[in-house]
């Protein structure tokens, strides 16, 4: 690696100072395993990491039950999934949080750094999208939500303007007869980059689906919210036609590219069985969730 | 079927039970390894030492027009810059040219990652921000990267000087087909009228990796008494040795190479990637240069295994005699000629007795790293082939597949299309096990699961290895030995030389030394160190217990002949001629749970008569070691072997998969790997063996590949996406080792390093055929390919 | 010249100072710089598990944390995991059991695995493969390390 430097600041304050001043020379840093890993490739020229697991704000982790739910952008996954009333108020977060990497990779890693990495395959982002996550960011020019679906704008480019950082993310409460579920597929049973991933969440009410929200991850140039997937189905009895209508949505919104990971076909036809059965187990954690 | 046998989970078969060879001792180095002491090659450190990074090809196929490596000279902290320039410059091509141009290029990059030029500086980063300095002009080629393309008329030709060796004539047509030979046997057209049912199918397989965890690492120290020092994590350190030399243009005695701890091999750590250039590099500096590779490196610049082509044909008559086959078998080289595909051609049909055989051979260069060894090379290739159309003909005939494998398994007396007759095998009795084993006719329940059987014979290899044991005089001996230690054969070899002294294995303490402290010793692979270098071992045990045995009848006073050395004591039998060991068969009851010699006298001994022996003429081997200082001097041993006996070893799998019809993913439900070890010397390294290649097998067959794009480049050049299997995508490997003794050994060992990944990838394809309907004919056998495959017979 | 960092972190319950570049990573630094080589280089990009470490409490690949960032840190190596002379029964059932071969990626599957047991004394065999599935080996194919880490789960309740 060329040569960097280190700083590692105690306020958001002095985070957005430093960042402002250097712009394009420097980046934030919460778990670093995907930055580490890009420095070393050479995909950026920076002059200055800025480490941002000391700033209190970052390392919140907070939840209630009429407030929601609050996670500092460096708060690491292990601690996310180790957190007994988050594990219980949110599985459609833990089921992403408990399977970015693995083990040792969770130690680090954050949502907050894996929604600022904004890959396309990015496990968290459909997850937060179904879970109607809002970012809450601090910059020069004061605070700002965004929410995130809308917060990753291309292949590795997000909304953040210069000196901006990402703070916490915020969730809503869980209301009654809710459920969500990520479900990415990997060839191997873990450690991969996902081929193609579907994050949804369903709110029923007497046996219909009061409202869906369908994301999408690998598929496109970012993280892609299937609004009209969602809308299509609510309203509709919560049955596995209705679920058909909903991931064939998905999959014809679906604009992958073929790499080294999958073919483009392959990913559509996988975005239509991933939706379909994380539907399918989202409706029935919102049926034990009365 | 009825089971005649009662089969536990991890079982040995065996036919001779032994006082040491057979049990299960902790290994000598455990303590090192379990603690993080054990060295490395790139733990290695010493004063002064320099850090060496290499720039690599970014193109596949490139004239190189100039290299500027003033920039990096420049640099502060960069001591030494090496271009190929600096190695002797001799004339010609082929040979140690071509063995000099991998290291470092001249003329023409071959391969993105093709080494070009090298920096020492005082620090690993310091030294990647040199390489980043050196302007390299190119002038890029079309390039070919596989078999198929590189063999046309018109494929774009890697090397000038390469002309086709057909059949064994030099056709003098340059092209990127290094050599084409044929093995006959009997008449292919005739067998072919004869036979009733004909399977005629293509394989392709891609280029992968043997993917040990530990990167390729050299230090080297060109003294200023002109001799040159080399620590480095290999397969071979005489290999490395003959190699610098060559490179080097220095006679091997000015070499000396110390071999560390190796952190995998696989045959992938046998060739020289880095010691001739951290030499030259050492020697510019006058300092220790290490060079140690990183991942990336590891794929694009080391030896991957041949992606190949294959087409099997054979036919048989409708009793399932098989008789006609015919084997084309076309392998990539990579850069420079060399592939295995020779040593598939010996094992494609080798499991089987067949009266008219063709094989064809193709070795072909693509701009590809050059291959090295992979386990058993060439022959998973084959097997992948072979066992497949062996499936396919056993629907056809509507036979069991395991009993048309039996009706046509090679024996003693079967005559190879290339030539060998096989001595004693075991190919019929690992086919019977995989009959009578429990996994066979275990039910499979459910939807979109099936189960496949494979197997696949390797020669193995014998070859020079050296030993010197010393006794000391409290009864334990030192042993030292030059085979480095992959994968636990430390203990092996102790334990054939503790069995010839009748002493425990605890008491050996093998040191893997370097090419001055040894005689000649062949490379740790091949399967060749538990039965050469155990060999070796044995030979200098035995002469050690000549020595004791003279020793102690000149203190008794009596001829040698008539001691004899049994359990531990050495006795005065004066009936007995001749020193030969009495193998006496124990019971489980006489030994310790761990197989500890119990000395006589302590609960759980032998208990051995005494009224044949003069009980005054007795003396323990620990008395006599404690007094050969008073009686004439120590005692030591040594041998030089170059055995003949060699013995091949036969593998066989049954594997139960489940196929997710709508992702295509494969979950390997059950697996059982059968192998003759011949004798199983410390079963848990061979069984140890056994699943470390099934599970290479089957990340070979389900994900493991080169992602090569249009320009002839790897995409997946790093553990994540060059996809192993983890902990958790695999189940337990339930092993089964039989034993047929190899009667040209003195344990009857046979090598079972690699026979085991030849199985894996034809078992599961058949495995997968059985749950789909679909024959999967190309590599890796991914969820994408599967769930096409699915979608398309919808 | 820019200037190296002078950090100060407790490492193995010993403390321990260095200097370190930001850009070398903890496993640079505990490798080249304190002279603990138990941690191994399999990968440098957090794919392959031998550099595990205990850091801050959970273990990590080392070769994606920054030496710097173990300012006022407690961090425990390979070279921690035994208690004096005595192996720790993890080590001990590795030994016992065969589980490892050429031992490359052994350091790093004792300190993951001595992690899962001292928070999950009595995992199933799936728990433990899912735990360890940051960890490859290539040369046992898992099998004795998964059975190692069962035989260290059971001697250690006994205990």
């Amino acid at each position: 690696m060329k040569w960097i430097d280190y700083a590692a600041p105690n306020s958001v304050r002095e985070a957005v100072d430093l960042l402002n001043e250097a712009g394009d020379r420097a980046r934030i840093m919460a778990g670093g395993t995907d930055l580490l890993v890009q420095l070393r490739a050479g995909a950026h020229d920076l002059d200055l990491v800025v480490d941002g697991k000391g700033i209190p704000e970052l390392n919140e982790l907070t939840y209630d039950p009429v407030n929601g739910l609050t996670i500092g952008a460096a708060v690491a996954c292990y601690k996310i999934y180790g957190n007994a009333s988050v594990r219980q108020a949110y599985p459609g977060l833990i089921d992403t949080a408990s399977l970015i990497g693995g083990t040792q990779i969770q130690g680090r890693a954050s949502l907050g750094g894996n929604l600022c990495n904004a890959a396309p395959s990015g496990d968290s982002i459909p997850a937060m999208i179904a879970l109607k996550g809002v970012a809450h960011i601090a910059g020069p020019d004061g605070t700002r939500d965004v929410p995130v679906e809308e917060f990753c704008t291309f292949v590795r480019q997000t909304v953040l303007k210069r000196g901006e950082i990402l703070v916490s993310l915020k969730f809503p409460a869980p209301v009654a007869n809710s459920g969500a579920h990520y479900l990415r597929f990997i060839p191997r049973n873990e450690m991969d980059i996902a081929v193609a991933g579907a994050g949804v969440s369903v709110v029923l009410d007497n046996g219909n689906i009061k409202e869906a929200r369908v994301a999408l991850a690998a598929v496109a140039p970012t993280p892609l919210f299937v609004a009209e997937a969602g809308a299509a189905i609510s309203g509709k009895p919560a049955t596995e036609d209705t679920i058909r209508i909903a991931s064939g949505i998905a999959r014809d919104a679906a604009k992958p590219i073929t790499d080294m990971r999958g073919t483009i076909e392959y990913r559509k036809h996988l975005c239509e069985v991933l939706t379909r059965r994380a539907l399918t187990t989202a409706i029935e954690r919102a049926k034990e969730n009365s | 079927m009825a089971t005649t046998k009662q089969f536990e989970p991890n079982m040995v078969l065996s036919n001779q039970e032994y006082d040491v060879v057979g049990t299960r001792p902790i290994r000598p180095d455990g303590a090192d390894k379990v603690t993080g002491r054990a060295l490395y090659g790139a733990d290695f450190d010493t004063a002064g030492l320099l850090h060496g990074k290499m720039l690599r090809s970014p193109h596949a196929h490139a004239r190189i027009r100039s290299i500027d490596t003033s920039k990096a000279e420049a640099l502060p902290g960069v001591q030494a810059v090496v271009t190929h320039k600096d190695f002797p410059q001799d004339e010609g091509a082929g040979g140690v040219q071509w063995s000099r141009d991998n290291m470092l290029a001249s003329g023409k990059a071959l391969y993105k990652g093709h080494a070009i030029a090298a920096v020492a500086a005082s620090s690993p980063h310091v030294a990647e921000e040199a390489v980043g300095l050196i302007e390299v002009d190119y002038e890029v080629l079309p390039s070919t990267t596989t078999v198929l393309d590189a063999m046309r008329d018109d494929a774009p030709i890697l090397h000038d000087s390469l002309v086709t060796d057909e059949l064994g004539e030099k056709t003098g047509k340059v092209s990127n087909i290094a050599q084409h030979f044929q093995h006959v046997k009997g008449d292919l057209a005739k067998g072919f009228e004869a036979a009733e049912v004909v399977v005629e199918r293509e394989f392709h397989t891609k280029t992968v990796h043997q993917g040990y965890i530990e990167p390729q690492n050299a230090t080297a120290l060109w003294n200023n008494d002109g001799r040159l020092h080399i620590w480095t994590s290999t397969q071979g350190s005489f290999g490395v040795r003959d190699n610098c030399a060559k490179m080097l243009g220095l006679p091997v005695s000015q070499i000396r190479v110390v071999p560390m701890e190796i952190g995998g091999g696989f045959g992938g750590k046998i060739d020289v990637y880095l010691e001739p250039v951290a030499a030259l590099l050492s020697r510019e500096t006058g300092t220790p240069v290490k060079l140690v590779m990183s991942r990336a490196d590891v794929f694009e610049g080391t030896g991957p295994t041949p992606g190949s082509y294959a087409k099997v044909k054979m036919g048989a008559t409708r009793d399932g005699k098989i008789v006609a086959a015919h084997a084309y078998l076309a392998m990539e080289a990579g850069a420079f000629p060399g592939s295995p595909v020779s040593a598939g051609a010996m094992c494609v049909l080798a499991s089987y007795d067949i009266d008219n055989v063709l094989i064809d051979g193709y070795d072909v260069v693509v701009n590809k790293p050059k291959t090295a060894a992979y386990r058993a090379p060439g022959a998973p290739n084959a097997a992948f082939a072979s066992e497949q159309v062996v499936d396919e003909l056993a629907r056809e005939l509507g036979m069991d597949p395991i009993e048309l494998r039996l009706k046509n398994a090679a024996k003693e007396g079967t005559v190879r299309a290339d030539g060998p007759s096989f001595p004693r095998i075991g190919c019929v009795e690992v086919l019977e096990a995989m009959r009578e084993h429990p996994h066979y006719s275990a039910p499979i329940e459910g939807p979109n699961r099936g189960r496949g059987v494979a197997i696949g014979f390797w020669f193995n290899i014998g070859m020079r290895s050296a030993c010197n044991i010393t006794v000391n005089s409290d009864g334990t001996i030192n042993l030292t030995e030059g085979s480095t230690d992959i994968g636990g054969s430390r203990a092996s070899i102790a334990m054939q030389a503790a069995e010839v002294l009748t002493i425990p294995a605890e008491d050996v303490r093998p040191t893997v030394v370097d090419t001055d402290s040894v005689g000649y010793t062949m490379l740790t692979g091949g399967s060749r160190t538990t039965f050469a270098t155990g060999w070796a071992a044995y030979e200098a045990a035995q002469d050690v217990r000549r020595k004791m045995i003279e020793r102690v009848a000149g203190i008794w006073g009596i001829e040698p002949d008539s001691v004899e050395l049994e359990h531990g004591v050495f006795l005065h039998r004066p009936a007995q001629v001749g020193s030969a060991p009495r193998q006496e068969l124990l019971t489980p009851e006489t030994r310790s749970a761990f197989g500890r010699y119990v000395p006589p006298g302590e609960e759980g001994a032998f208990d051995r008569p005494q009224s044949e022996a003069e009980p005054e003429l007795q003396m323990t081997f620990k008395e006599l070691a404690g007094q050969l200082g008073s009686t004439g001097g120590g005692v030591s041993g040594t041998a030089d072997v170059n055995p003949a006996g060699v013995g091949g070893s036969f593998a066989g799998n049954i594997v139960d998969v489940e196929i997710d019809p709508e992702t295509g993913k494969i979950q390997i439900l059950r697996f059982t790997a059968f192998q003759d070890a011949g004798k199983a010397i410390h079963p848990s390294y061979v069984e140890g063996q056994m699943q470390g290649g099934s599970v290479q097998g089957i990340g070979w067959a389900i994900n493991e590949e080169y992602y090569m794009n249009a320009d002839g480049r790897m995409d997946n050049t790093s553990l994540l996406d060059y996809r192993m299997p983890t902990s958790l995508d695999i189940p337990m490997i339930d092993t089964v080792i039989i034993e047929v003794a190899n009667p040209g050994h003195p344990f009857g060992v046979r090598g079972v390093g690699e026979a085991n990944i030849i199985p894996p990838t034809p078992a599961i394809a058949n495995a997968v055929h059985d749950a789909t309907g679909t024959r999967f004919n190309e590599l890796p056998i991914n969820p994408g390919v599967v769930t096409k495959a699915i979608l398309a017979k919808k | 010249m820019p200037a190296k960092t002078y950090v100060q972190a407790t490492i193995n319950g010993e403390h321990v100072d260095f200097l370190a570049e930001p850009r070398q990573s903890l496993l640079e630094c505990l490798r080249d710089e304190i002279g603990l080589t138990g941690s191994k280089e399999g990968c440098n990009d957090g794919n392959c598990g031998a550099c595990t470490v205990v850091f801050d409490g959970r273990i990590v690949t080392a070769c994606l944390v920054l030496g710097v960032e173990a300012e006022g840190k407690e961090v425990t190596t390979i070279e921690g995991i035994a208690e004096g002379s005595t192996l720790h029964p993890i080590q001990q059932a590795f030994l016992e059991n065969a589980a490892l071969q050429c031992g490359i990626c052994t350091p790093g599957f004792i300190v993951a695995s001595k992690a899962l047991l001292d928070q999950n004394p009595d995992p199933t065999e799936h728990e433990i493969r899912f735990w360890l599935a940051n960890n490859l080996c290539r040369c046992t194919g898992y099998d004795k390390i998964i059975r190692a880490v069962q035989d260290a789960a059971v001697k250690m309740q006994e205990a």
